[in-house]
């Protein structure tokens, strides 16, 4: 009886209509989902917007509620993955006293090792980004922890999918169903 | 509508004209066919109220005494004529009144456009008098919703509205519109809306589903239909009684779903749920095909979803793609609208009677009849019982009336005993369990379909909870006849405490003013009744009325709607007493 939580990623495509995010958000809500992570941006159709949302939840809730925010007038589709289904990946910012570059030259190993990229180096403070899984950045930011971080930022999950998404197809169907 | 404003509205199609948002506004309603709408002015929708008196010939606007009646007038419009009910606003506080009315509507897919007045757009966001985020606070409860700031975004918006509000499964839709582009002017041109690009109002009915329900159907030795407001809403009563006809299903009914057959079908097995009836009730967990047509497996439908019919294989008709597999697993699911796909299953289904079968209801109602209903109807104990009401309502209207029920006891007994002959005819706040809706809904219903008999009936709470549209009643001279049915107590929370709560009734008990005044207050005909021997005459002289008619019926003070499925319990442990 008991099914499994899965981390999920739930995309969604929308138009760009101001309020969309409310509606989104309060069937999680509604529901007493938490929301791990949320990104909005354009997807590859113009004009059309896409939501990466990543939740822990079992399936039989997923398939439910994809089916509440299809239901919504301005969701064109929504799908749900698993991580199985999807790449990935996170990216997040470091802001670092600019003294530990040199008094400390372990830095400059881990940034090297971990293919992190320096965004800005000025008399202050550093700037560094890193794209990655989850792991890879917490142990960036445990080893760089150390040495004392001023600020530290991660962004939402984005992802793709393997699987083809077919939402061209589906907005040229209601175009045809229009005309 | 007078024919000079409806031959200028002819004329102007296509072309443009300089106009106010306001007037845009009311002319986009009169595009739309509306006729009449319910309100209440205040500051931020002025302007509209203002070209409203300059229109007054085309289109009625009703003024109740609170928007949450104007909200409800409109469900009831919408509920009795399937056109979309218009209900108006001001801002703030105006507009949060409507709300309860919204969230009704949403949960009981009732077509209705709401219009709210803002402040001007240069104080959205300022804690201006009366702003209120209105468009944040009815997300959740609207099919749609939307802003407008500039005139010229008015006629789209709202063409996109009523075609929201009327199309697929049908909602509420609220338009929030600053008081500023109600005042600019701009060339007005009304386009009706015909689609909406990401929005996809009925899905396609796929043919191997009606295949794989047909087979189901043809093979079941006792197969069961459960139908729901999705045939009314479709209009799909004809083919709806076609295919009960045809395959000789016994069906059953939702309290939305009632009316879209005639009551004295003779393959009408009664009402599910919680106070339905026993044999369908019963029977839904012996069926071994369940056919829910346009129905949502509400809670109150399916007592404990763990015991609801596990033995059969279930086959779901609905135009909403999320309510499949939503409460209860479809083996077979068919979407589309009703109309189409009943008419599709009709041909591929075979003749048959299922004689035995049908006797089970029968017997199982034999035995309801006499442990309940006739004690209800035809009682032979001293105090009066809401369900004689109701029989002497059915004898004197024929059946024909509309019944707009409160929520509570009564509403359960209206549900259970009223005849239904003609569709649309049983008006209630379903899903949300609205007290207070039908004084208000009876007002929309009468005005919608003046021609019907509409018959209010209500507790002495719910009553008190909208009381002020009387006054709507008496100044609109709307002919409505309204029945409370005073037990002087919250009598559906009494009867949970004298069931489960062992007889603590905390704050249920009411102390009641003089009904009869109140109504000959508004100068509306009023009697009471208190005896058994005056009832027959004061329903007869209720029916005869002309005007609108207030009778008040003192029935027994404890009395308990039964059957009943306990909340938890299984449909097949549903108690008689």
């Amino acid at each position: 009886m008991n099914e499994e939580i899965k981390t999920l990623t739930i995309s969604i495509y929308t138009e760009n209509n101001i309020g969309l995010l409310n509606r989104i958000s309060a069937i999680f809500q509604r529901r007493g989902i938490n929301v791990e992570s949320l990104t909005t941006s354009q997807s590859e159709i113009e004009n059309v917007n896409r939501f990466v949302i990543v939740v822990n939840i079992t399936e039989t809730q997923a398939k439910k509620i994809v089916g509440q925010f299809e239901k919504q007038i301005e969701v064109i589709r929504a799908y749900y993955h698993t991580d199985e289904e999807t790449i990935y990946t996170e990216s997040c910012m470091f802001k670092i006293k600019s003294e530990l570059l040199f008094e400390e030259p372990q830095i400059q190993n881990i940034i090297k090792e971990s293919n992190t990229r320096i965004v800005t180096v000025n008399k202050e403070f550093f700037v560094l980004e890193k794209s990655g899984r989850r792991h890879e950045i917490e142990s960036l930011r445990s080893q760089l922890n150390v040495f004392g971080i001023m600020q530290f930022v991660r962004a939402g999950r984005i992802a793709v999918t393997k699987d083809q998404m077919k939402v061209t197809e589906m907005l040229t169907a209601f175009n045809n169903q229009k005309q | 509508m007078n024919t000079k404003t409806l031959n200028k509205t002819k004329e102007m199609a296509g072309k443009t004209e300089r106009i106010t948002g306001a007037e845009a506004i009311i002319r986009c309603l009169i595009a739309e066919g509306v006729s009449t709408l319910y309100g209440y002015p205040g500051g931020a929708i002025m302007p509209v109220y203002d070209e409203l008196f300059k229109y007054k010939d085309s289109i009625h606007h009703v003024l109740t005494r609170h928007e949450q009646g104007a909200a409800h007038a409109a469900q009831g419009y919408a509920r009795i004529s399937g056109k979309v009910g218009v209900a108006m606003a001001t801002s703030g506080p105006g507009a949060t009144n409507l709300i309860t009315g919204i969230a009704d509507a949403q949960i009981d897919s009732t077509p209705m456009v709401c219009i709210t007045g803002q402040v001007p757009s240069t104080l959205l966001g300022s804690d201006a008098f009366q702003e209120t985020d209105i468009v944040g606070i009815s997300t959740p409860v609207t099919k749609w919703n939307q802003q407008v700031t500039k005139a010229s975004q008015i006629p789209e918006v709202l063409a996109k509205a009523f075609y929201i509000a009327r199309s697929g499964r049908p909602g509420p839709v609220l338009v929030d519109i600053t008081k500023d582009a109600q005042f600019e002017t701009f060339d007005f041109e009304y386009k009706k809306c015909t689609g909406v690009r990401s929005y996809k109002a009925i899905p396609d009915t796929d043919p191997a589903s009606i295949t794989a329900a047909a087979a189901l159907i043809n093979n079941a030795k006792k197969p069961m239909i459960v139908w729901g407001q999705g045939v009314i809403l479709g209009q799909a009563e004809a083919e709806f009684k076609a295919v009960v006809e045809k395959s000789g299903v016994p069906a059953a009914w939702t309290i939305l779903g009632a009316s879209a057959l005639p009551t004295s079908h003779e393959l009408n097995v009664g009402m599910v749920g919680m106070h339905g009836n026993y044999a369908p009730n019963k029977l839904t967990n012996e069926c071994d095909v369940l056919i829910a047509i346009g129905m949502r497996f509400d809670d109150r439908v399916t007592g404990n979803l763990s015991k609801y019919a596990k033995q059969a294989k279930v086959i779901h008709f609905d135009i909403d793609p999320a309510e499949i597999n939503k409460n209860v697993h479809a083996d077979v699911a068919v979407l589309g609208d009703a109309k189409q796909s009943l008419a599709l299953l009709l041909d591929a289904l075979n003749k048959n009677t299922h004689t035995a079968w049908h006797q089970e209801f029968k017997d199982l109602y034999a035995i309801e009849y006499d442990k309940v209903i006739k004690n209800d109807i035809s009682p032979t104990k001293e105090g009066l019982t809401m369900g004689e009401v109701l029989k002497q309502i059915n004898i004197e209207t024929k059946g024909n009336a509309a019944i707009v029920s409160d929520v509570g006891q009564h509403q359960m007994i209206a549900c259970r005993y009223a005849d239904f002959n003609i569709t649309k005819s049983n008006i209630t706040s379903g899903g949300l369990g609205t007290m207070g809706f039908a004084l208000p809904a009876a007002i929309g219903a009468k005005m919608a379909e003046p021609h019907r008999e509409v018959v209010a009936i209500i507790g002495d709470g719910g009553y008190q909870m909208n009381i002020q549209e009387l006054g709507t009643i008496f100044q609109q001279k709307v002919p409505v006849k309204i029945v409370v049915l005073n037990n002087e107590f919250l009598g559906m929370v009494r009867q949970w405490q004298e069931l489960f709560f062992d007889n603590r009734y905390a704050s249920t008990e009411m102390t009641n003013p003089n009904f009869v005044a109140i109504a000959e207050g508004y100068y509306i005909k009023a009697r009471k009744v208190v005896k058994r021997e005056e009832l027959e005459d004061a329903v007869k002289e209720m029916i005869a009325s002309k005007e609108s008619y207030f009778l008040e019926v003192c029935v027994e003070k404890e009395g308990n709607v039964f059957p009943m499925i306990p909340t938890g319990a299984s449909v097949s442990d549903i108690r008689l007493s």
